[in-house]
């Protein structure tokens, strides 16, 4: 058993031939947090839906827990993805379900709990998102930090070892995003679990992660502790951090020279 | 000269455009099929779980099935009025007006009941399954569940599609019932056609084999295809707004030209046979 329960080794991936990821190296030790960044479309997401085997990567690949993912077969992936909770960018509720249903969700169809056992610990789970008296809702009658939250609740249903964040503070108010960040890290060391967080959002992420990796252009530009990469002095990195707009990386989509374009009307 | 040697070059260009596109068409097409028939299959390979928690079927059976129950015996009710009234006109002139019990009875079990139904069902319970579903997917719930090691297919279509299959044919049966009905009140208390007549007729002349199996065989196939039509559009259907109205659209209409295209054959087969 290694001391990381997750290692991405030389990944590379692509949606329709065009290369999102060009050899990426990461590793996830146990018990840590561990954060991705990026700019939007970097494939963070992808990322992570390569961790949970939704997609096969073009090259090297992905182990969660000594196994390399892409070569279980359905039943494999699933015995790997019963380890892995995953909270969705937009959490991704199931509408048609009460809150309670919604976390009980995995347990009634992945165990053979009691229904008495099932909704204590349903109970137990949202009341560790601070969310018991809110058991009865509907998803729709949730605000957005609630929802995410409820989907946290869900996420650890199961008691998972590594746990996926997907933007978990995105557009959430400053509240809400407090009460995220501090669960992220609280859940994190009472499950004893390991948490993978996708986020751009580099205050919040930097206060609870052990780690960083930062992807640009399909590699990782940049990995270190918060503490490490807040003095570093890389252009991307410096950039990012401190959210210049202009930089390596530019502020302006890759265009034709402007005057000529305005004074060429044809279009 | 040049002038000509440019347009036939053009002609040629756009034509090769259009066949390369009808082409283009055809395949996307045969594409779409092969999808659906691989997810149909994949449906009844993983339809355990929709057997054994029959509750998960049962909840669809209400959404699907209950829920269409008003607009299916109203509909019912006009058409067998309206059949009752034509049939009359046509039949009086051969003074055999007694028949008009067998006209409406047969149109109805052999045809109307489960087509009207079938086209029915899809308008009201095939868009709702694939905007239900459609939905599901754009807001990444059918994700969700794939992560939680939990089939969509066993646990979202499945149940779905068996609902679809054992309401639509009690649906159509409905159907023809309440058509008989209103056929009756328009003959005979309003036209004056001798009860006796009415009854006796289409008890003598509907065959139980000929008739309504053939016309049951017929429910359960359209029940198969709109309902995995209506599924197949949900679950491919592009995660966008548009993408999922225009899934709905197409539910309705591929479903509705492929229960009169089915119709045609079945009742060429039942006729031969
Ligand atoms: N299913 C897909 N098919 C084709 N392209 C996709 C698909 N999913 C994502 N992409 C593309 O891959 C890129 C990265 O997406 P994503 O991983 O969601 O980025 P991030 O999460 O970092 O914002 C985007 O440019 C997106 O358009
Ligand atoms: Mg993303």
């Amino acid at each position: 058993m290694t001391s990381n329960i997750v290692e991405i080794d030389n990944l590379s991936f692509g949606y329709k031939g065009r290369l999102l990821h060009k050899g990426i190296n990461m590793a996830f030790p146990r018990g840590k947090v561990v954060a991705i960044m990026g700019g939007s479309g970097s494939g963070k997401t992808t990322l992570l839906r390569l961790i949970g085997g939704q997609i096969k990567p073009t090259q090297g690949e992905v182990r969660v827990d000594g196994k390399v993912v892409h070569e279980q077969d359905r039943d494999g992936i699933f015995l790997l993805r019963r380890k892995m909770g995953m909270l969705f960018q937009h959490g991704a509720l199931f509408t048609d379900l009460s809150v309670f249903d919604n976390v009980a969700f995995p347990m009634r169809e992945l165990t053979d709990l009691p229904e008495s056992m099932i909704r204590d610990l349903v109970l137990m789970k949202l009341n560790a998102v601070g969310l018991r008296g809110a058991h009865t809702l509907m998803p729709t009658e949730l605000s957005g930090g609630m929802a995410r939250r409820v989907a946290l609740a869900r996420a650890i249903a199961l008691d998972p070892c590594i746990i996926m964040y997907d933007e978990p503070f995105a557009g959430l108010d400053p509240i809400s995003m407090g009460v995220i960040c501090d669960l992220i890290r609280s859940l994190n060391d009472a499950l004893g679990a390991t948490s993978i967080i996708v986020s751009h959002d580099v205050k919040e992420t930097f206060l609870i992660a052990d780690y960083v990796y930062f992807v640009a252009d399909g590699v990782v530009a940049a990995e270190g502790t918060p503490h490490d990469l807040m003095q570093s002095t890389l252009p991307f990195v410096h950039q990012f951090v401190h959210g210049e707009k202009d930089g390596p990386v530019p502020f302006h989509y890759p265009a034709a020279n402007y005057q000529s374009e305005l004074l060429n009307q044809q279009l | 000269m040049n002038l000509k040697r440019m347009i036939k070059s053009n002609l040629l260009t756009s034509i090769t455009r259009f066949l390369s596109g009808i082409g283009y068409r055809m395949i996307a097409r045969v594409w779409r099929l092969g999808a659906g028939t691989r997810l149909f299959f994949l449906t009844i390979v993983y339809s355990g779980e929709s057997f054994r928690r029959f509750h998960l079927t049962l909840r669809e059976i209400y959404f699907t099935g209950v829920m269409s129950l008003l607009i299916i015996i109203v509909s019912a009710f006009f058409v067998g009025m309206v059949l009752a009234l034509q049939g009359y006109n046509t039949l009086q002139k051969y003074g055999s007006s007694e028949a008009i019990g067998v006209l409406v009875a047969l149109s109805l079990v052999r045809e109307l009941g489960p087509v009207v139904t079938a086209l029915l069902f899809a308008g009201r319970a095939g868009t709702a399954i694939t905007a239900e579903i459609g939905l599901m997917k754009t807001t990444e719930q059918l994700s969700a569940m794939e992560m939680m090691a939990v089939n969509p297919i066993a646990r979202v279509v499945a149940p779905r599609f068996w609902a679809g299959v054992i309401s639509m044919p009690i649906l159509a049966a409905l159907f023809s019932m309440v058509g008989v009905l209103g056929g009756y009140l328009v003959a005979v208390p309003l036209i004056g056609v001798d009860s006796g007549a009415f009854w006796s007729q289409m008890q003598a002349n509907v065959d139980v084999r000929d008739d309504i199996v053939n016309g049951v065989i017929k429910s359960v196939v359209f029940a198969v295809a709109c309902t995995m039509i209506a599924l197949f559009e949900g679950f491919d259907a592009p995660p966008t707004a548009e993408g999922v109205s225009h899934a709905t659209t197409r539910t309705v209409v591929i479903s509705s030209l492929t229960v009169l295209g089915l119709d045609f054959v079945l009742t060429s087969f039942m006729m031969v046979v």
